[in-house]
């Protein structure tokens, strides 16, 4: 039976109607779109870099298993812990134990998208203990009990002036504030602070994790992170296990890709790296909880493991056809847009994740932008087929392509199609225009006229002038 | 010894465009290239493997192999085609295991060019002598620029066209929401798409949008169409063919 029917076809829809969210989110798609443009276009090594980033990639995916032996022992060394974790599960487990180990019931969090990957914030409200975003838009997302819409920007999808109602709902509650941009930023700060100096656990996600170094790294933009990296007494850290670069040398590669790809700028704001810990400096405690959550078998795949390359910049998104008209939620994952249609298949292979392959013209503008160099659309078609042969399509299609396979590797069968279309052409150009039409062509009539068949086919022709 | 150049029409243009493939006949012969039909050809797979029919279209692999293996040069008037032959055939000429098939891949997908590729790239022609005496924008569809990375060779072609006024294209790199059968799957955000990119080719002031691929092109006419703009569409291959005198072929 077909399961990938509806999707994103249909989740999208709404959205592609939504004119305010085509607004907020083509006006921010397109301004850090081209931002990006402009300071990857200073950059005469731009290629020679994504070129080294996807090599070093490589590197690591292909003896993974040795860089993760060795980043455990380095960061032991410095004085962290390693926790595995095979699944979320797991991972939310050790997390919560730890956090009751110092009888806390609260934890400040910095923008992981690996978190959120494990639904760790559920989790951890289930049991009785309170995580407050501090990044400020993953704050505006838990405030408003919504999801994100985008890896970098998780609340592109809202503007100014819903934001301060929103505030004005929350952590403003009772007093005026306008939208301008500062006075919402201290709105925030000032709640923020009061947590940053209460809190005695922060939990926070990782951008790289050098293995020979023990040093893990966090990029950031607003300052937020380093304060949850540096003021609480215990630091939780997790990261995927693809997260890993070799050495700081390697580390520098992607401190010039990642900010030039997904904010446009040319250095990024607050760049946090430590090693272990200290006495007197920085959290007492350092935990790293590597998750696997189905990567390893993702890697398993020669064509679908290059996704596990992604640093998640989001430059894939913000130049999305796709995603600049359906926004993040449509596609029902943490990881939305183009990255999110190849990885959230893989990790996930869950009813809603099955219709994104789909979800793509095969424009190819992602795997341009990509500094790894993923070259998404062949990901895409190859999850497609993947899907397919797991007898996720509908019989109808199947036969459908089957039978004009037949036709399409046997000339002769192929002339007689085409001599069938010839002998029904003009009723069907005569046809009635508009979406009324049966299946495929009901679907393309919408807002298309149907092209014309003419009297000839080519082949026709061409044998009429030879002989 | 005159060139020879056997052409791949595709399925598509053989039932809809035959035109596009006369005028790129007209064109080639008109330099000098002698062009052969080889009369075994049908499809190359692409709307297989791209919704992700991959395994049915191995045998479409091996039968194009087969029809264009006298072929010295093969002319393709599709740049999806094209892009489909040179990302897609020798990986799946491999999964099947036969040696013989993965050599004759090998060595005939490099023999394999884009119509406006062939000309500038492979024969270095930049005037084919034609005139169209219009304004015109130039669409380059998704496979072509970012598959084929041949943007330069159509605005080349283009400005030496007689009496043909070139206009920019606003956002001309962005898709034009075709994608094949993306196009039905997902009609509704393939239709948002094209609604903009028919807002852009209006913005141009352009008469005629040229591209390198009919299934784009029948994508944007279709819509130029139905908004009764006047706008039309046409193959590079047709605005090439424009003037030439068919009698000096
Ligand atoms: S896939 Fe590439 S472009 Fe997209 S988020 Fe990952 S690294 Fe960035």
């Amino acid at each position: 039976m077909s399961r990938i029917k509806a999707g994103f076809s249909t989740s999208s829809l709404p959205r592609i109607g939504n004119s305010q969210l085509r607004a907020n989110l083509r006006s921010a798609t397109s301004s850090i779109r081209e931002k990006r443009a402009r300071v990857v276009g200073e950059k005469s090594d731009w290629e020679e870099l994504r070129r080294k980033a996807e090599k070093i990639k490589d590197q690591v995916l292909n003896n993974l298993d040795a860089y993760l032996t060795e980043l455990e022992r380095s960061v032991e060394d410095v004085g962290g812990k390693v926790h595995w974790a095979r699944d979320s599960q797991e991972a939310n487990e050790i997390i919560l134990s730890l956090i009751k180990s110092h009888g806390s019931k609260q934890v400040i969090k910095v923008k992981s998208l690996t978190t959120d990957e494990m639904q760790l914030n559920d989790f951890l409200q289930a049991n009785g203990i309170s995580a407050y975003e501090t990044d400020l838009a993953e704050l505006i997302v838990q405030l408003g009990n919504d999801r994100p819409s985008h890896i970098l920007v998780p609340a592109i999808h809202k503007n100014r002036s819903e934001i301060r109602d929103l505030f004005k709902q929350t952590i403003a509650r009772g007093r005026d504030i306008s939208d301008d941009p500062a006075e919402l930023a201290e709105t925030s700060r000032s709640y923020l602070r009061e947590k940053f100096l209460s809190t005695e656990i922060a939990i926070s996600g990782v951008n790289f994790a050098v293995a020979e170094t023990g040093t893990v790294c966090v990029v950031e933009s607003e300052g937020n992170g380093r304060m949850c990296l540096t003021l609480p007494r215990v630091l939780i850290s997790v990261m995927g296990i693809e997260k890993i670069v070799p050495g700081l040398d390697d580390l520098a590669v992607f401190l010039e890709l990642l900010p030039r790809s997904s904010t446009g700028e040319r250095m990024n704001p607050y760049t946090s790296l430590w090693s272990g810990v200290y006495p007197g400096d920085g959290p007492e405690e350092f935990h790293l909880v590597i998750l696997d959550n189905r990567r390893s078998a993702v890697l398993a795949d020669p064509i679908g493991r290059q996704a596990l390359r992604c640093i998640r910049c989001s430059a894939c998104l913000n130049v999305c056809p796709v995603y600049e008209r359906s926004g993040g939620h449509a596609y029902d994952s943490v990881y939305p847009g183009p990255i999110g249609a190849v990885l959230s298949p893989q990790l996930f292979g869950n009813e809603s994740s099955l219709s994104l392959p789909w979800a793509s013209s095969l424009c190819g503008a992602c795997y341009e932008v990509c500094p790894v160099r993923i070259n998404i659309p062949e990901v895409l078609v190859h999850l497609r087929e993947k899907v397919i042969v797991d007898g996720h399509s509908s019989l109808a299609e199947r036969s459908l392509f089957a039978a004009l396979a037949r036709a399409l590797t046997n000339t002769t069968a192929f002339e007689l199609l085409e001599k069938v279309m010839l002998t029904v052409r003009i009723p069907i150009n005569r046809m009635p225009v508009g979406g009324s039409l049966p299946g495929y062509l009901g679907k393309w009539g919408v807002t298309r006229d149907l092209p014309e068949i003419p009297k000839m086919t080519f082949r026709m022709w061409w044998r009429h002038r030879d002989g | 010894m005159t060139r020879k150049a056997s052409l791949f029409v595709s399925c598509f243009n053989d039932v809809l465009y035959p035109e596009t493939a006369r005028s790129a006949i007209r064109v080639l012969e008109k330099i000098g290239v002698e062009v052969e039909f080889p009369s075994n050809q049908t499809c190359c797979g692409q709307i297989h493997i791209n919704t992700g029919y991959s395994g049915m279209a191995v045998p479409l692999v091996r039968h194009f192999v087969d029809a264009f293996s006298g072929s010295k040069e093969i002319v393709a008037i599709s740049g999806s085609c094209t892009a489909t032959i040179r990302e897609h055939y020798l990986r799946m000429a491999e999964k099947t295991g036969d040696l013989e098939l993965v050599e004759r891949t090998r060595e005939l997908v490099p023999r394999v060019f884009e119509f406006s590729e062939y000309l500038t790239g492979v024969l270095g022609v930049a005037d084919v002598g034609s005139s169209y005496p219009h304004r015109v924008c130039y669409h380059p569809t998704c496979h072509s620029l970012r598959s084929l990375h041949v943007w330069d060779s159509a605005i080349t072609l283009l400005k030496a066209v007689r009496g043909l006024e070139l206009v920019d294209l606003p956002h001309a790199e962005q898709c034009c929401g075709f994608g094949g059968t993306f196009s039905v799957k997902n009609s509704a955000m393939s239709s948002a798409i094209l609604a903009d990119k028919v807002a852009n080719i209006l913005a141009s002031g352009a008469e005629t949008v040229v591209a390198l691929d009919n299934s784009c092109l029948s994508n944007i006419a279709g819509a130029l169409k139905r908004n009764k703009t006047g706008v039309s569409v046409m193959h590079l291959a047709e605005v090439l063919a424009h003037g030439i005198d068919r009698e000096e072929a």
